[in-house]
């Protein structure tokens, strides 16, 4: 059941975050469009995740205010998460999409159909029925991929997918999200990787201490940074 | 050395008296678990999940009654399975449903409160994923109950161990009634009085025993589920 309304564009306002006396995000205000991929950069401690667990109605703002598509109320039915470390359901890893399709709000009989052309869209057919918390890594991070996919979003946030990954691992987690995008869905992604930046950003968010220092096109922020954190970490100096 | 002989050979003739009395201990105990699962578990939930005041209260006091005396138990469910007292009407006072609510009383708070903790730590770990997933309240419980199904039937065998063990509480609304409320329980305990120390042993063991299937089996379907599902 495909909710007509979209949760895009999602738009930030003035939004800040304290916990426990320490300001994590302070003042953004941005625009989240459809179209390509934004990367969220800057290093660790940035606020990457508060932002996108803000974006993903996780965590609610200490101040200003988040809308999708102009609303207000939270209700993730077209988003989805991928956590930087996955939590496998103590189940197989067929079980781990059904479940996720039954969240939501598919039908058993429509289940049954989609979870084999999801597990073969991540190549996880062949473990369909391996316990999902015997797979490695890179295979969780797959499978955590299905699951949000199978959600049907129209925006797909993740916080840094392939921070834990090898390279080999990590390509396989970005041609599944390529994929995604190219097939319309918002991907907005955290990173502290450069190079990842370079293969899949259209565009970037750049945050320093939970400041948004840019947010432009992917070859604006490569090629003429306009900020000197930015410049910094362009260079692949470490900005802290 | 002698009584001890002499209990092996009850056990190996498969004396009907004998029989009669571990059937019913089961039958007692096992519905006891039953019935303290259906309460127990959605309540250990409940508790996990929910903040409100006095939780904390709430969770010291059920740790408290994992340790409630049988004795106090018996004579409470005596009370209101009374003639005179509240449920007096059904008259089920020494009889086996009355050794059954007494036990699941009994039992209930070890099962609430292992599996509060049991579903608490694993709420940690889910929470995120399942609100990312937009699961509700009702989706939450049946989740983490499913998922934590391993470690929960360690809190059923925990209930079922201390149910089949415990003398007090059928003793007293039991009755001890010969060939219809006699456990393995209150035999030992009457026969030892009497000095008939053969039949006490035999039963002993055959209670041990008992208990021991029961956990293998328990841990068997562990391990086979753990393959299925890790």
């Amino acid at each position: 059941m495909r909710a007509p309304i979209s949760d895009l564009p999602v738009i930030f306002d003035r939004v800040s975050m304290v916990a426990g006396g320490r300001t994590i995000l302070d003042r953004v205000s941005t625009t989240i469009e459809p179209g390509e991929p934004t990367l969220v950069v800057g290093p660790n401690g940035a606020g990457k995740s508060t932002l996108l667990r803000l974006c993903m109605g996780l965590a609610t703002p200490s101040d200003g205010r988040v809308t999708w598509g102009g609303r207000a109320d939270a209700k993730p039915t077209r988003r989805a998460f991928v956590f930087q470390r996955p939590v496998m359901l103590r189940r197989t890893v067929a079980a781990n999409i059904a479940y996720s399709l039954a969240q939501a709000g598919l039908a058993r009989e429509d289940r049954a159909a989609r979870v084999p052309r999801l597990l073969a869209q991540v190549g996880l057919s062949e473990l369909a029925q391996r316990p999902a918390r015997r797979l490695s890594g890179g295979e969780q991070q797959r499978l955590a991929l299905a699951r949000a996919l199978a959600r049907d979003p129209d925006l797909l946030l993740l916080d840094e997918p392939t921070a834990s990954l090898d390279p080999a691992a990590t390509r396989s987690v970005e041609e599944i999200v390529r994929a995604a995008a190219s097939s319309g869905i918002k991907v907005v992604m955290a990173s502290h990787d450069l190079g990842q930046v370079r293969r899949l950003a259209g565009n970037v968010i750049f945050l320093v201490r939970g400041a948004l220092r840019e947010h432009v096109a992917a070859d604006a922020f490569l090629n003429t940074p306009s900020t000197p954190e930015a410049a910094a970490f362009v260079r692949g100096d470490l900005v802290v | 050395m002698q009584d001890g002989l002499n209990a092996w050979q009850l056990i190996a003739s498969g004396d009907a008296t004998l029989l009669a009395i571990v059937q019913l201990s089961l039958v007692v105990s096992l519905s006891a678990v039953a019935i303290a699962a259906l309460v127990g578990l959605p309540l250990g939930a409940l508790l996990a999940l929910t903040h409100f005041p006095g939780r904390g209260v709430a969770i010291v006091v059920l740790n408290a009654f994992m340790g409630l005396p049988p004795v106090v138990v018996g004579l409470a469910v005596y009370l209101l399975l009374s003639r005179s007292g509240p449920l007096g009407g059904f008259g089920i006072l020494f009889t086996p449903p009355a050794m059954v609510i007494a036990q699941a009383i009994l039992i209930v708070p070890i099962i609430a409160a292992l599996s509060r903790q049991t579903i608490e730590d694993l709420w940690l770990e889910y929470r995120d994923e399942l609100t990312a997933m937009d699961v509700g309240p009702a989706g939450r419980v049946a989740t983490l109950l499913w998922d934590a199904r391993l470690s929960l039937l360690t809190a059923l065998l925990a209930g079922f161990g201390r149910a089949a063990a415990e003398v007090g509480a059928v003793m007293i609304v039991g009755g001890n009634i010969e060939g219809f409320t006699r456990t393995m329980t209150t035999t030992i305990a009457l026969e030892t009085s009497k000095g008939n120390l053969p039949l006490a042993l035999g039963l002993g063991l055959v209670l041990i025993a008992l208990v021991l299937a029961i956990n293998a089996a328990a841990w068997s379907v562990r391990v086979w589920s753990e393959r299925q599902a890790g």
